[in-house]
């Protein structure tokens, strides 16, 4: 048993430099792994610190709930699917965000009555910050899940019934602060914090997800390291805040990387289908051109150079396994073949360099856009499997598409391009692409799994 | 609690806030979805939150909180590792010619 508290702060501050370096492992792919196991060992420093705290008790509860817990974490994590990362990520913030605003819901009940307005600061935070990323996780959980509709899900007044259930839990806070100790304060604050998060993910369409998900993570995080002041643990407040820190950096990437504020992605309910402005229109004379997997076949294999963009519609048929065999069929008869990885293209950020790893595409192979953009002019087939929003010109040329301003790959520059699609239904973002009109254009309508299968044979046989 | 302790974790919180900036910044793009699996991991530090509550529970109402939050709170922690490990496990450079098939 450790009862010295400078023995307890320097073991923890072993597992916060674990946690720093794992981090700083993350910078290249190579030791990347390496800085995981380093984490590892870190928190389980820090679990074994904290279990050897004098006056810890009542041992028959905290194993089973440990055991619990880490047989659903284990079996969760083996068996999801690559595909399904988005979401298993998602329900890893939730439940974080959850138990940080549980631990201050128990934190104000043992201290209710003494709590000093710090103190009351720190858990009214955590509870309000845990809370929103409980509920917005399963929210987002459940749309990638396609429980719930992927699309936005509005009503009229939505932002003001917004704020007014935010500014309740505010006020509940403030009020705690303010000397408040009531206990259905604090389950108010909670009820409403839940509330509040499930309606501000809701009118949020899949596409905004990557800024969704990165937020939350920021938000989980935060709530982590307000319930460090709660408890005075350091290890909470550094870790906490390292993960508040890097969730804000990939929100703001994210949001960069579709020319749009924060704001606009929370608040403009993107993505419900649009009538009217920056809708393609068909009525021009150009028509979109189907083809078949022969021809496509052809010319792959006749190709010097082909770049595979893939998207959303690529992780939902599962298809990367059989894109990498096409990939490596054509590169067996010498065609270059690369892959142009849009920064949003998917659910989360970087979706589409993992399911790829996965199917073991080596990563010197994939290339950002702002690598492989120049590379379109000299390329002869630009494959779109799966993806949209990120291929439309519309975004450079018309200055009505919602989506005007934000970063494409210029695929419309290679000197053919063939789009494997569902349908001609148009991507999340509700908007017509204009890529399908072009004359160098070819669509390959079906499942892309379906149609990359039928691709792998046509081009054996070719 | 003094108010110095407060302001001395105050100072904590923003010089972390500072690493956690710099460190982040330097993980390359193709690494986002590791990384947010990854600090999806490291906030599962709320466990040792989680033992402390728990831990020093006296009355049932905070013994169910505990012990709901330690079961979120694990579980956050291992399947966060995991699932990392899993992920990170599958990015690889071009040649290695099959390195993890057994030996001979």
């Amino acid at each position: 048993m450790i009862s010295d508290p400078d023995v307890l702060g320097l073991l923890y501050l072993v597992a916060i430099v674990c946690f720093v370096l794992a981090l700083r492992f993350l910078s290249s792919p190579k030791h990347a792994r390496r800085g995981n196991w380093l984490g590892g060992v870190g928190m389980l420093v820090a679990i074994v610190t904290t279990l050897l705290v004098d006056g810890i008790s009542n041992w028959p509860m905290i194993v089973v709930a440990a055991a619990i817990g880490s047989a659903v974490g284990l079996v969760g994590a083996r068996r999801v699917k690559m595909t399904a990362m988005p979401q298993m990520v998602a329900l890893f913030n939730g439940v974080g965000g959850g138990s940080a605003a549980l631990i201050a819901l128990a934190e104000f009940h043992e201290l209710g009555g003494v709590l000093v307005w710090d103190e009351a600061l720190s858990v009214s935070l955590s509870a309000l910050i845990g809370s929103i990323s409980f509920a917005g996780s399963l929210v987002a959980f459940a749309k990638l899940q396609e429980l719930v509709s992927g699309r936005p899900i509005v009503f009229p007044g939505q932002n003001v019934v917004n704020v007014v259930v935010l500014g309740g839990a505010v006020a509940l806070g403030v009020a705690i602060v303010a000397g408040l100790e009531e206990q259905w304060a604090i389950v108010a604050l909670i009820l409403l914090a839940l509330l509040f998060g499930v309606m501000f993910v809701l009118p949020i369409g899949g596409a905004d997800m990557p800024v969704v998900i990165s937020m939350l993570n920021a938000f989980t995080g935060l709530a982590a390291s307000a319930t460090g002041f709660v408890l005075d643990s350091t290890v909470l407040i550094v870790a906490g805040m390292l993960v508040g820190a890097s969730g804000t950096l990939l929100t703001l990437l994210m949001a960069k990387a579709m020319n749009r504020s924060v704001a606009n992605v929370l608040f403009g309910a993107f993505g419900q289908v649009q009538t009217g402005a920056g809708q393609a229109r068909a009525d021009d004379g150009r028509t979109v051109r189907a083809t078949t997997a022969d021809d496509v076949a052809v010319q792959l294999s006749f190709a010097r150079k082909v770049v595979v963009v893939p998207g959303y519609g690529m992780a939902v048929a599962q298809a990367q396994h059989d894109v990498r065999q096409l990939a490596d069929l054509l590169e067996e008869r010498g065609v270059d073949v690369k892959y142009a990885i849009h920064p949003v293209a998917g659910r989360m950020p970087g979706h589409m360099n993992v399911l790829l790893a996965e199917a073991n595409v080596p990563y010197t192979q994939l290339f950002e856009m702002d690598e492989i953009n120049p590379e379109f002019a000299q390329t002869d087939v630009a494959l779109v499997i799966g993806a949209n929003d990120v291929t439309n010109p519309a975004a450079r040329s018309d200055p009505g598409s919602p989506i005007y301003g934000m970063p494409i790959l210029d695929v419309d520059k290679a000197a053919s391009i063939v789009v494997l699609k569902r349908s001609m239904n148009p991507g999340f973002a509700g908007i017509d692409n204009e890529l399908y009109l072009d004359p160098k254009t070819t669509m390959l309508f079906g499942d892309a799994k379906e149609s990359v299968l039928k691709l792998i044979t046509a081009v054996k046989s070719a | 609690m003094t108010s110095l302790t407060f302001v001395i974790e105050l100072t904590i919180l923003v010089l972390a806030a500072f690493l956690g900036f710099e460190v982040i910044s330097k993980v390359p793009t193709m690494l986002h979805t590791p990384l947010m699996s990854g600090t999806n991991f490291i906030h599962g530090i709320v466990v040792v939150g989680a033992i402390l509550v728990l831990g020093f529970a006296d009355d049932t109402f905070t013994q169910v909180v505990g012990f709901v939050a330690m079961v979120l709170a694990t579980a956050n922690v291992v399947g966060g590792w995991f699932v990392t490990d899993r992920m990170l496990e599958m990015f690889k450079r071009r040649p290695e010619p099959r390195r993890e098939e057994p030996p001979e």
